[in-house]
């Protein structure tokens, strides 16, 4: 066998000194990503070689910090995919009225523009004051974001398209102030929102949920962490509870496959047996 | 390019191409079929498709190119092994590259040149996985998406194909990659046609 090129050798290391320094845990992340995101964080942080950046990040933690908003993907719009909001809507929520106080968890939260979407639908559907939502993510940064929950304007002319065929009840301008070059969200929609550091691939369970909506992380993830992801989620979620996934992720090869029924097939809605 | 340079090319080419990688734009479904024509099912090679589209709606493009090649054609699964004899063509809104298992992988980062999928995310997680044995393709597009990732593919010693853009529906793409590479061939679809049967045709492995 040929022996390993020295740049994958190089990222190893990298991912393995992020491990042991920081206890993030990328060994399992899809490889073809990752590259490159590493590949445009050393142009950003201009570092010659990853083993010269790995350097930087074991007695820097600022450039740590800095990587790790490279190695996430903060990119996601509110009421993304809205027909996955809209089977939420009609397939979902008439099931949770059934419950006298909710639990959903957000894992992956990223910046917070699908929290901020599923608290608007939960209100616009009665059931945002008896619900407690759990909004985690591993990136501290997207985290302080999602909590203020300002967002650049020039983007809702396309999340007030998206709220509306998502089955939006109202105008998305009566949830947010214009504020500068931004929007702020009505802090009411967060006032039962724990945002929360929370690791897919190296924590544990942390509350009994109703829903959980984890969507585009699982592509990021190996088949071995994606398990780990769902067997996390099968624990959590209650009795018959529900699992959202994103418009390309299932759960059938998974090893949880038996686990779960299919709710609702191209909007990815899984059901708890 | 005459057949006989273009064979000649092929024939100097040092690795058995395991994989072929294609990537268009504007005016792509067309020269998409062009260039399949010449397959027979039972292909040899895994075939992977970027071609840009709106993403809002789900995409029938694998459907409908299939049946009208008489060819195996599907949307890319995430994590799906790839597999001789198939083309693979890229889901609107996500990026699609090759792992290192040859598995294909989804991201939702940002799109390049506006675009996602994006061609380079394609032919540079390809390039670094097949090296010598990957054939890329870059034809008619309206952007300068696939360019760098074609310049991947040669520097992996991969081998390199690009429309001619005199010929291109619209030649903004293949020029975009002549700018930074010189191909191992440049041709029109008639020709590439005719380079893709053999290639698939003479491949050793």
């Amino acid at each position: 066998m040929a022996p390993e090129r020295t740049r994958d050798i190089e990222l190893r290391l990298l991912i393995e000194a992020i491990y042991l320094k920081y206890n993030y845990d990328f060994r399992d992340y899809s490889g073809a990503s990752l590259k490159r995101r590493v590949r445009h964080a050393l142009v950003q942080l201009e570092c010659q070689s990853i083993s010269a950046l790995q350097e930087k990040i074991l007695y820097d933690a600022g450039a740590f910090m800095q990587l790790l908003q490279y190695l996430t993907i903060p990119v996601s719009e509110m009421f993304r995919d809205p027909d996955y909001f809209l089977a939420l809507r009609q397939q979902v929520m008439p099931v949770l009225h059934t419950y006298p106080s909710l639990k959903i968890w957000i894992a992956g939260c990223s910046t917070g523009e699908e929290v901020y979407s599923m608290a608007i639908l939960l209100k616009e559907e009665g059931l945002l004051e008896r619900s407690i939502i759990y909004a985690t993510d591993i990136n501290p940064v997207s985290l302080e974001r999602a909590e203020r929950g300002i967002f650049a304007q020039d983007n809702m002319r396309a999340y007030t398209e998206n709220y509306q065929a998502a089955g939006g009840r109202q105008a998305l301008s009566d949830y947010y102030t214009a504020a500068y070059d931004g929007v702020i969200f009505d802090k009411s929609l967060r006032a039962n929102v724990t945002f929360a550091d929370h690791s897919l691939a190296t924590d544990t369970v942390f509350a009994e949920t109703h829903l959980v909506s984890c969507r585009n992380v699982l592509i990021y993830f190996n088949k071995p962490l994606q398990d780990r992801a769902f067997g996390l989620f099968h624990e959590s979620l209650c009795h018959r509870g529900f699992l959202g996934l994103g418009g390309k992720e299932s759960i059938d090869f998974s090893s949880y496959a038996r686990s779960f029924e299919t709710l609702c097939r191209p909007e990815r809605i899984f059901r708890k047996l | 390019m005459s057949q006989q340079a273009w064979r000649a090319a092929l024939a100097a080419h040092p690795a058995a191409i395991e994989a072929l990688v294609v990537g268009a734009s504007a005016g792509g479904v067309n020269a998409l079929l062009a260039i399949f024509a010449g397959l027979q099912p039972g292909f040899g090679v895994p075939i992977v498709v970027v071609l840009h589209l709106p993403s809002k709606h789900r995409s029938s493009l694998a459907e409908v190119l299939g049946r009208r090649l008489g060819l195996p054609a599907k949307e890319a699964d995430s994590g799906e092994q790839l597999q001789p004899g198939m083309i693979y063509f890229a889901a609107p809104g996500y990026h699609l590259s090759v792992e290192a298992d040859r598995s294909l992988s989804f991201s939702r980062e940002e799109p390049v040149y506006y675009s996602r999928p994006a061609i380079d995310f394609l032919f540079e997680s390809a390039a670094d996985v097949y090296g010598p044995a990957l054939a890329g393709f870059l034809l008619t597009g309206a952007n300068q998406d696939g360019a760098a990732g074609l310049a991947a593919i040669k520097q992996q010693g991969g081998f390199t194909v690009v429309q001619d853009p005199n010929e291109a529906h619209v030649p903004t793409m293949p020029m975009a990659a002549l700018a930074l590479q010189q191909p191992d061939v440049i041709a029109g679809l008639v020709e590439i046609r005719a380079l893709l049967a053999e290639l698939e045709a003479t491949r050793t492995c």
